[in-house]
């Protein structure tokens, strides 16, 4: 008796394990369904419930962003000087005559400076062609005088010069020296120049100069080729931008 | 970063201006100990007054390397770039000066300049302008005069430049080029002969770097004249002289 209850239970028991085994895949089966269901699910709801937010509503706050006009303070470099000048050259055999001329100078450092130079004149009649009276020897348009020339100085003095108790002015002694070429009877005739100058900067933009300059070059015109010492005097106001 | 210096230092300078506002000069402020500020732009001149640590300044003008200022108080002298360069701008950023640098002697576009010399016995003078299309290759249009006892002569030339070494600071070159001669014997001479030829040349060179924007130039030039008298003429140049690039 006791044996077929056992028995009973014995075979109850399996078929339940049995059925629990059933029910566990089931269940696992359910599980992994409704999980790949569920992962698609926000996607199609998403897809419905998508709202933009920016064209919905008005912006509250506007940028007011505006450029501003940008200009740079730029520092005024004041390294070229420009000026004329005027003053007294004389030439050896024609006379000292009126000389007017324009140069140009770049200041390299605060001693050195590169010059150009142009000057013009019209000379006057030799002791021969007034003595012999009809005799001439050049034409007008020979008898006026131009050169140019390209020089290097130097600062070689600089320093203050004081005017009265109450005014100081920065001036400075300079030597200069440079190669160029007159025109003068008809041809042009190397000349070599050198000579000294003083600047007196009555501003930091303007300047007196007063120069003397000594231009050696070769003359031909009364017969023999000799070399000619022909010293120039001049004043001149240069200003710097 | 030395091909974006020159942006950097625009950005700064737009910077700057944005904080400063509309400011005729550029305000700086020092930051040395002190600086000395002289009564003329150059070393000899006197100090008469001194700067110091955090007070600001106007520049308001340069004349070459030297800088005028004008203080809080109104004072005006001349600094100079080594110390100038000792202050901050306003945005707390050291001040920069850009000047042409070995990188820009070898990258240069544009070129001036003026030679003297020796052509074949004769005074030769001239000026010249150059155009560089890349560091090695340039092409460059000349005017000289040339004068002795009997004849004044024009000579117009252009000329290729080529430069092997570009980043040397002594920088060698070759050159080949065409002209024109125009010569006008003396006056005073019995027999007065003018006549314009065609001129060619070959030459070498060399280029050197000084300082800033300047260079030394000296070069030896062979020509031949092709004359209309059947029989070409050589002559031979030497000439040095300065110039400056940009």
């Amino acid at each position: 008796m006791e044996s077929r209850f056992r028995s009973l239970f014995l075979k109850t028991m399996t078929s339940f394990r049995c059925n629990l085994k059933m029910l566990c895949r089931i269940y696992s089966a359910a599980m992994l369904v409704t999980g790949l269901m569920l992962k698609q699910l926000p996607v199609f709801a998403a897809d419905e419930l998508l709202i933009d937010p920016v064209s919905d509503q008005e912006q509250i706050i506007k940028p007011e962003i505006e450029r501003r006009e940008i200009k740079v303070p730029e520092i005024d470099t004041e390294d070229f000087e420009i000026g004329v000048y005027a003053g007294l050259m004389s030439v050896e055999d024609f006379g000292t005559n009126a000389v007017i001329g324009f140069r140009l100078a770049y200041h390299v450092t605060e001693g050195a400076f590169f010059e150009a130079a142009y000057g013009s004149m019209d000379t006057e009649e030799t002791s021969y062609e007034q003595l012999s009276g009809a005799a001439q020897l050049l034409t007008d348009d020979e008898r006026k005088l131009s050169y140019y020339n390209v020089s290097i100085g130097y600062n070689l003095l600089p320093g203050e010069s004081f005017i009265g108790s109450n005014h100081a002015f920065n001036s400075s002694l300079y030597v200069i020296a440079g190669v160029g070429s007159t025109d003068f009877a008809g041809d042009n005739r190397f000349t070599m120049n050198y000579g000294a100058g003083y600047r007196l900067l009555a501003t930091d933009w303007l300047a007196l100069h007063a120069d003397m300059r000594d231009h050696i070059f070769k003359n031909d015109v009364l017969g023999t080729d000799k070399t000619t010492h022909n010293i120039e005097l001049h004043a001149g106001l240069t200003f710097f931008f | 970063m030395r091909t974006y210096a020159p942006l950097l230092l625009l950005l700064q300078l737009l910077l700057m201006n944005a904080a400063t506002g509309e400011q005729l000069y550029q305000e700086v402020k020092i930051d040395d100990p002190y600086i000395e500020m002289r009564t003329g732009a150059g070393e000899s001149y006197p100090v008469f007054y001194v700067v110091e640590r955090g007070q600001t300044v106007l520049i308001l003008k340069r004349k070459t390397v030297w800088f005028k200022v004008r203080t809080e108080t109104g004072k005006e002298g001349w600094i100079d770039r080594s110390q100038m360069e000792q202050t901050l701008t306003s945005l707390g950023e050291k001040i920069q000066f850009v000047d042409a640098t070995r990188d820009d002697f070898s990258r240069r576009r544009w070129e001036m300049g003026a030679l003297a010399g020796d052509f074949n016995g004769a005074n030769s003078m001239g000026i010249y302008g150059g155009y560089a299309f890349n560091n090695n290759l340039s092409m460059e249009l000349s005017l000289s005069q040339i004068l002795d006892d009997f004849s004044d002569s024009l000579l117009i030339n252009v000329n290729v430049l080529s430069q092997p070494y570009p980043a040397w600071r002594v920088s060698p070159f070759f050159t080949l080029g065409t002209g024109i001669i125009d010569t006008n014997t003396r006056q005073t001479l019995v027999q007065s002969e003018d006549n314009t030829d065609q001129i060619n040349h070959v030459g070498l060179g060399f280029r050197m770097h000084l300082t800033r924007r300047f260079v030394l130039r000296g070069e030896y030039r062979n020509y031949v004249a092709f004359s209309s008298r059947d029989d070409n003429k050589e002559f031979e140049e030497w000439k040095a002289g300065f110039a400056a690039f940009f």
